[in-house]
């Protein structure tokens, strides 16, 4: 509220240097991503897009034109037809043959994304109400991954924190999920309440989970790295405080980390069972 | 006024259109489970298969994943025997999942079963599943549940991998008396 | 046809107009008072939903949470739909219909008058109900509009309130689609044939078909989870054999058409502005019938792209992919048939012409971006993100809420006799249009960096194209004062408009005198 005339000048200013191309960090458009799968989508996108970009110069162009050409105070005469069987048969037969030649690279990305034979790691991802919680399978590796502190703190109404100067707001969590790279690696994904999804733009993965059920999809990461998402489907008053955070490990890495996450979780499961013992 | 044509009963068709769109919307839960049965696509196995024929086992193998979950962190325990088994198709096979009753009270489950890819639901048969009935458990009661299953020879060729997953239900009522009594 | 006859037709009756007092429009039965009703309710509820939308913007115009907690917001995301849906923009189409339906197709009222005066009245009530819900403990409904359970199952008290709004609301459509219907298949001058019918009439036969096919199924599926709420039943509930999905498929079986039953009627709307001001026939009439028609066919087997992410075998994804993309056919027919309108026209642009080019342009804005969505891969990134937001909001606000302020200005003078005022409807145009593309371009931007829909705070990186989108938003709102300040000077006074009003338009309604007399077309006029 405090500054808000600062803000509103800085987004005018912002809006004029959109129009300048070098805009990286802006985040104009789709992340390509780091999976082979989402540069695939990527490009599927800019296909489409400059499909439309084109349709549109040829539609845009053809009224702009009737608009400067045909105008009343020029002294333009209505002389037009009112019906072409032609021009009819042409502007529905046309859309078509455009329309099969984007649904046919659209329809071969599908089949790939569906192909999820030789995965070499299971992962089981629930949503919660406002949480995630990652399972890796054959394993004793489970945990939550909760909204960071520093996050948490900012976002509450009336903190008085600028969020600006908290790292990642609203994308960092306490523990992420930890995969290896250059891993076909499968998810499973359900939900302990409500539905929700599981969405990482870098991954182009996004799914729901939904309670009772199990979805699966699959990734494999090609550069080691953080990559940071959301919550997509509405899931109650803290949808907006799920992140989602997959750090990626070069698989050697990855093998370090759940062999000491592994004696971890023994040693907490050995301590549980010597309470219960003790106890009794 | 009216015009020649004039159809004195539209408005009465109309009302009975409307009428029975409002029972087609009720029409569709039955046509659902008829599109999940026929296409896997609710994954729904929940429903015991009637007569599995133990076919001739083939040479090829799956592995089959078994995950559970608890619903609305009901007070229970529930896990898999074990994570993943190698399954040769077409034969049966028998694991178990163990739950626990973590309240003192008596309280009643059920496990909801679901496949995972969606589409392979339908090739995998159960002829045994402790999903089938509700289970009661006397407070503290921990045990093994079991289930006999096979997974059908006819499965696609692009699938090699399943996951059956369990969501544990906790019949909300008890747990509600379970919890304001402790 | 001529003025004259007209006139002459009035003389042989006793022309009794409204009745006094304010009970006039409680007791009315006349569909040109119904109709100025529906038109008041719906601008009153724009304002209601808009203050609502500026709630949302000031929340999101920075980063942190300033002035609403997060489960307020959800409740305005919630409500702002609803209203604007069902409040708003249906009220206004239904309105419109109310007044010209009647009179485009030569005939003295609509056909139920007493049912026309009771499904007006349930709206008040329902909106009242709908809107009680803020106050109720545990407030609004909170799960959007589309009220997916099982989240929607844990509203407070305010479900069962607000799904009998939706009833109510659901009634009144239906009750004014089988009036719509009737009127037209029987009404009609004997002479006017189905194919002779303005393009408005037919975009709304065909809506008022797809509202008594749609309608009901959505209460049957609230009504499901009225009954999974308190009465037990598990049509939506894993735990009791029942399926979430389920719920997501009924409901867009219902929210699908839905779309189109806002769009049509502005399509019709903007199929009558364009030829008018183009002076020239529309061009291709018949095909822009059979467009419609295929369009409202193809809107009831593509509901499942709006759930692409919830886990659908391959060839469901390929089915509803594909047959989302024909629906471009149609409507692109219906696109390139008001340019070739326009083609060596005569063109003017007074105010309703500005209103429906650009209709014209940004619908079909929203129409790329619909192309986009239906690429399933691509779906996958787009949905339920910043761009699905700019997507429909396209395609509603400048696409339907365009084409109803065009009509409004275009019919004006035929319901008030007076001409508004030309340079301010301009200023009103203008603005309106500059501060649409400022509140809603920029979403596309955030929407593909990866910022999701419905949440109350944002990423920093989100953080200026969100601080336009508010300014635009602001903007947008306080321009439409200047909209009901021109309504107001219109009735109240100003250049007595003539019975055509504009020189190039065409049709039975142009031929009565402006203001339309209380009762029109006592006797069946003749159609060329």
């Amino acid at each position: 509220m405090k500054n808000i005339c600062t803000r509103t000048v800085t987004a005018v200013i912002a809006l004029l240097g959109a129009a300048s191309p070098a805009q990286a960090d802006w985040g104009l458009n789709m992340p390509v991503g780091v999976t082979d799968m989402s540069a695939e989508i990527y490009d599927l996108h800019m296909l489409i897009f400059w499909v439309c970009v084109a349709i549109g110069v040829v539609v845009f162009g053809a009224m702009i034109y009737c608009i400067v050409a045909f105008r009343k105070s020029k002294g333009a005469v209505a002389s037009g037809p009112s019906h072409s069987t032609t021009a009819e048969i042409l502007w529905t037969v046309i859309p078509v043959a455009i329309l099969v030649a984007m649904a046919v690279p659209a329809a071969q990305t599908l089949v790939r994304l569906e192909d999820s034979r030789d995965t070499e790691l299971t992962v089981k991802i629930t949503g919660y109400q406002w949480k995630w919680e990652y399972e890796y399978l054959d394993t004793d590796v489970s945990f939550f991954s909760n909204l960071s502190a520093s996050s948490n703190e900012a976002r509450l109404l009336g903190s008085e924190i600028d969020p600006a100067t908290v790292e990642n707001y609203l994308l960092d969590v306490d523990r992420p999920l930890v995969v290896p790279t250059d891993t076909k690696i499968r998810y499973l994904l359900t939900s302990n309440d409500v539905l929700h999804a599981w969405w990482v733009p870098d991954l182009a993965i996004k799914k729901d989970a939904i309670p009772g059920f199990v979805n699966e999809g699959w990734f494999q990461i090609n550069e080691p790295g953080v990559y940071r998402g959301q919550c997509a489907e509405l899931c109650g008053k803290d949808h907006g405080f799920m992140p989602v955070v997959v750090e990626a490990l070069s698989p050697e890495d990855y093998a370090a980390w759940i062999d000491a996450e592994q004696v971890a979780a023994e040693a907490r499961a050995a301590g549980t069972a010597n309470r219960m013992a003790s106890r009794q | 006024m009216n015009t020649p044509q004039a159809d004195r009963w539209l408005p009465g068709k109309l009302v009975v259109l409307a009428l029975a769109m409002f029972g087609f919307g009720f029409l569709l839960v039955p046509l659902y489970q008829v599109f999940c049965d026929i296409t896997g696509i609710g994954q729904r196995t929940g429903v015991p298969t009637a007569d599995v024929v133990v076919e001739q086992p083939s040479d090829r193998t799956v592995t089959v994943e078994f995950v559970a979950t608890l619903n609305q962190y009901a007070p229970w325990e529930f896990r898999p025997a074990v994570q993943s088994m190698e399954v040769q198709l077409g034969k049966l096979y028998d694991t178990t999942y163990f739950a626990q009753n973590l309240t003192e009270q008596t309280l009643i489950g059920r496990a909801v079963p679901s496949v995972a890819p969606g589409t392979a639901s339908k090739y995998f048969k159960k002829t045994e599943c402790f999903c089938f009935t509700e289970q009661e458990f006397a407070g503290d009661e921990g045990r093994d549940m079991g289930l006999v299953f096979s997974v059908d020879p006819a499965l696609p060729s692009h699938i090699d991998r399943l996951t059956l997953s369990y969501t544990f239900f906790a019949d909300r009522t008890e747990v509600a008396q379970a919890n304001s009594s402790t | 046809m001529s003025e004259a006859a007209t006139h002459n037709a009035h003389d042989d009756h006793h022309d009794h107009g409204p009745a006094k007092g304010l009970l006039r429009w409680v007791f009315t039965t006349n569909h040109k008072d119904i109709g100025t009703l529906y038109l008041i309710f719906s601008l009153i509820m724009l304002f209601v939903g808009g203050a609502m939308a500026l709630v949302i913007r000031a929340e999101l115009f920075e980063p942190g949470l300033q002035f609403v907690n997060p489960d307020f917001f959800n409740q305005m995301t919630t409500m702002h739909a609803l209203i604007m849906i069902f409040g708003m923009i249906m009220p206004a189409f239904v309105g419109f219909a109310n007044w010209m339906v009647p009179m485009m197709i030569g005939a003295p009222d609509m056909a139920l008058p007493r049912l026309n005066n009771w499904s007006f009245w349930i709206l008040p009530f329902a909106g009242t109900l709908l809107l009680s819900t803020l106050f109720m403990e545990g407030g609004a409904p909170a799960s959007g509009w589309t009220l997916y359970p099982p989240l929607s199952l844990q509203t407070g008290n305010a479900l069962p309130y607000a799904i009998f709004a939706i009833h109510l609301l659901g009634f009144s459509s239906i009750m004014g689609a089988i009036n719509i219907i009737v009127t037209i298949m029987n009404m009609r001058a004997p002479t006017m044939s189905l194919l002779k019918m303005p393009l408005f009439v037919w975009t709304w036969l065909i809506t008022a078909y797809l509202l008594i096919a749609v309608m009901p199924v959505l209460a049957g599926g609230v009504t499901m989870l009225l009954t999974d709420a308190f009465f037990g039943t598990s049509f939506f509930q894993a735990a009791g054999g029942g399926d979430p999905v389920l719920f997501q498929h009924i409901f867009w079986f219902f929210g699908h058409p839905e779309v189109y039953i806002i769009i049509l009627p502005a399509f019709g709307i903007v199929s009558q502005i364009i030829p008018t001001f183009s002076r020239k026939p529309l061009f291709g009439h018949d095909s822009m019938v059979y467009a419609t028609a295929s369009i409202a066919f193809l809107s009831f087997i593509v509901w499942a792209h709006h759930m692409f992410t919830v886990g659908m075998p391959l060839a469901g994804q390929l089915f509803f992919m594909l047959s989302t993309m024909l629906i471009a056919v149609p409507t692109g027919v219906k696109v390139f048939n008001w340019t070739a309108t326009m083609w060596k026209g005569s063109l003017s642009f007074e105010t309703p012409m500005l209103f429906a080019l650009a209709f014209l342009f940004l619908f079909t804005i929203g129409g790329f971006s619909g192309l986009m969505l239906a690429i399933v891969p691509a779906d996958f990134q787009y949905h339920d993100s910043y761009f699905v937001v700019a997507h429909f909001h396209y395609v509603l606000v400048p696409g339907a809420l365009f084409g109803a302020i065009g009509g409004a200005y275009y019919w004006l003078p035929k319901w008030t006799g007076y001409m508004y005022d030309e340079t301010l409807g301009k200023w009103h145009f203008w603005l309106t249009t500059f501060f649409v593309n400022l509140t809603f371009f920029p979403q596309h931007f955030v929407g593909l960096a990866g910022m999701p829909r419905r949440i109350p705070d944002y990423a920093v990186q989100f953080a200026d194209f969100n601080a336009i989108s508010s300014v635009g938003a602001f903007g947008f709102g306080f321009s439409q004062l200047l909209f009901v300040y021109i309504i107001i000077k219109c009735v109240r006074g100003g250049q007595k408009a003539t019975a055509q009003v504009w020189d190039g338009a065409d049709g039975l309604e142009w031929t009565v005198p402006s203001p339309a007399p209380y009762h029109t077309f006592e006797e069946a006029p003749i159609v060329k």
